[in-house]
């Protein structure tokens, strides 16, 4: 069970969805934003109170003007997080995976942990990513999933208008954190040697945005953190295997207790 | 009226089975399709039928932008319009236009037109574009600052024309620490400025302002658009305090003339259907990247295409019915271009006399039967 909130943090208001008790866990969504409450939120939320905000710029929250870059965002939610009492536990899943590490590079302080779900923000010359940019609205969710029968799904129920806006809010905020250069920092890669909490990195192992290849490099940049790579699984490990995700959190979450 | 010839300059050999195989004649359409012995011809057939169109009469030619596409070989239209100088006498050269967000130091396009003002002595006429949302994949430039990176790009290269330097230019995307161009224009305060676009209502209301008032032209859209966009200008012209001149509105279309409606029709359709079908269509994410149009006008932009359905080939026939083509005898083409300007009251009317596959020879006969046949008459 979740509600739909609004949360403030200094001028920004942003639409969240929370649910569960526990140890507070913020969830960081992905460049196409974040319209459902996702059966992984359910599993989770057996053990924390999972908080799933949209980022300033993302479907139903403000998009203040000084929001320009992905630096931008990973402050944000450095202010988002001193407003708990407690540490959290940090997930992201592509986009929101990369201002997740962005946040943890600058200071993990405030983290108990970190899960990196196919996070976007860094390159490997050679292996060019998917560009989801010049995919046609069909293509990018079959793209996106390995079992097709997810897209067939997805591409059947209706939109309505409402939430096409909504989507298309998403889709611009995500080209100005993305397009250029296409989903990295240049520099992020350098200080990933600075996170220094407990961090899970899961990728599907068909994922056709990012390579599964970026795994690996996201494990050696991190020191001590753990890869894990889910067979038969796309880009959005959180809807394709939202039980092996689950598990890789909460197993994490165990270990910092 | 003023006339305007324009080129695209299109790679008429292309393989259009091949063409059909990929997205777009743009940005992923693998350029082993592009043969340079052939490329090359045709550059000298373009440039031939600009530098005859001053014979013909015409006011202005001109060219335009275009990036990794065999829709137009123009990446950089300076280069063109260098040539044009060299060739031609008195005619005015439009560069119509520039990108300008697409660029990473803008000062470079002042120095470029600066220099083609000073060769053609003052007979440059610029024009600043965003480019098609296409060059935004073809250059990587991040489109959801299209709008903030081409105000900002403009105000430093009309500064840098305008303002004695050096001076200092501080935006959020541009930053120069010394702008002083040598060489400065050769007109004063600057060459003049037009905005082609497809009619949004920010850049309309721009170019409106009275500290701008540039000449604005709605391009490739049919007549109901090009009236309601062109009426847009002046309203919002009215609403700045000013009564809009006629030689800030024009449009542009392109024309085909023959001695009667059945063969201008039989002659024209295969350039005009290729133009529209081969070398402009584009998928919506490639044409409209985000942030390319505002929001709002994006999303009723989505409603209608969620109405309007999947795509499917225009036919002349359409083309014609809209108004986004002229074609027909002469008699045709004046009543059609001639009602247009009386209910715009524009001044200005950009032709485009080769499009798509046209031949040369029938392009030749199409610029021959319009100067003759049409222009004299719509003066």
């Amino acid at each position: 069970m979740s509600a739909i909130t609004t949360h403030k943090v200094r001028d920004v208001t942003v639409r969240m969805r929370r649910g569960g008790s526990g140890d507070p866990l913020l969830f960081l969504h992905g460049a196409n934003g974040l319209p459902a409450w996702l059966p992984v939120f359910d599993l989770l939320s057996q053990h924390f109170e999972v908080l799933v905000p949209e980022h300033p710029g993302f479907g139903g929250s403000d998009n203040p003007p000084w929001m320009r870059n992905i630096g931008d965002l990973a402050m944000y939610y450095l202010d988002f997080i001193e407003a708990f009492h407690y540490p959290v536990h940090l997930v992201g899943q592509s986009l929101g995976g990369w201002a997740a590490a962005e946040l943890a590079v600058r200071n993990c302080t405030r983290l108990k942990s970190l899960s990196l779900l196919a996070p976007a923000g860094i390159r490997i010359k050679g292996l060019l990513p998917g560009d989801n940019f010049i995919w046609g609205p069909e293509e990018s969710v079959r793209n996106l999933y390995h079992d097709q029968s997810i897209a067939d799904r997805l591409l059947a129920m209706p939109v309505s208008d409402e939430d096409a806006d909504l989507a298309l809010t998403s889709r611009y905020a995500a080209t100005k954190f993305g397009w250029e250069p296409r989903w990295f920092n240049p520099s992020l890669e350098r200080w990933l040697h600075r996170i220094k909490v407990r961090t899970t990195i899961v990728w599907g192992k068909n994922d056709q945005l990012f390579p599964v290849e970026y795994a690996k490099r996201w494990g050696d940049g991190i020191p001590g953190s753990r890869v894990e790579i889910v067979p038969d699984c796309g880009h959005v490990p959180a809807v394709e295997k939202p039980d092996v995700t689950a598990k890789a959190i909460i197993r994490q979450y165990a270990e910092t207790r | 009226m003023q006339f305007t010839f324009f080129h695209l300059m299109p790679y008429r050999p292309l393989d259009m089975v091949e063409r059909h195989k990929h997205r777009a004649a743009w940005v992923v359409l693998p350029n082993s399709l592009y043969d340079p012995k052939k490329g090359a011809d045709e550059y000298q057939s373009y440039i031939d039928q600009l530098v005859y169109a001053e014979k013909l009469g015409f006011d202005v030619i001109a060219v335009n932008e275009h990036h990794q596409t065999a829709y137009g070989l123009m990446p950089a239209p300076n280069l063109i319009a260098a040539n044009l100088i060299a060739r031609t006498e008195k005619v005015k050269i439009a560069i119509v236009g520039r990108a300008l967000p697409l660029v990473n130091n803008p000062v470079n396009i002042a120095e470029e037109f600066a220099m083609l003002d000073n060769l053609s002595k003052g007979r440059i006429i610029t024009g600043f574009v965003r480019g098609i949302g296409n060059e935004y994949h073809a250059t990587g430039i991040n489109p959801y600052w299209s709008h903030e990176r081409f105000q900002e790009a403009h105000d430093l290269i009309v500064q840098a024309w305008a303002k004695p330097g050096p001076f200092a230019f501080e935006g959020e995307h541009f930053n120069n620490r010394y702008v002083n161009l040598w060489p400065r224009p050769y007109q004063t305060p600057h060459p003049p400025i037009w905005i082609p676009s497809m009619g949004s209502s920010e850049t309309i209301k721009w170019a409106a302002d009275p500290s701008r008032k540039y000449p604005f032209l709605v391009t490739f859209s049919g007549r109901e658009l090009v009236a309601r966009y062109l009426n847009l200008y002046r309203e919002q012209a009215k609403q700045f305090g000013y009564e809009c001149a006629a030689d800030q509105l024009g449009w542009a279309s392109p024309v085909y003339v023959a001695d009667t409606d059945e063969r201008a029709k039989e002659e024209a359709r295969a350039g005009i259907e290729s133009l529209f079908n081969d070398f402009l269509a584009v998928p919506f994410q490639m044409l409209l990247p985000p942030g390319y149009t505002s929001l709002p006008s994006m999303k009723s932009t989505m409603r209608m295409r969620k109405q309007l359905g999947a795509q499917k080939r225009h036919s002349l026939e359409e083309l014609m019915e809209s108004g986004t083509v002229v074609v027909g005898s002469p008699k045709t083409v004046r009543d059609e271009l001639s009602a247009l300007r009386d209910k715009t009251g524009a001044n200005k009317l950009v032709t485009m006399l080769q499009f798509g596959v046209l031949p040369d020879d029938l392009a030749k006969r199409n610029s021959e039967l319009f100067a003759s046949e049409v222009m004299p008459h719509l003066r």
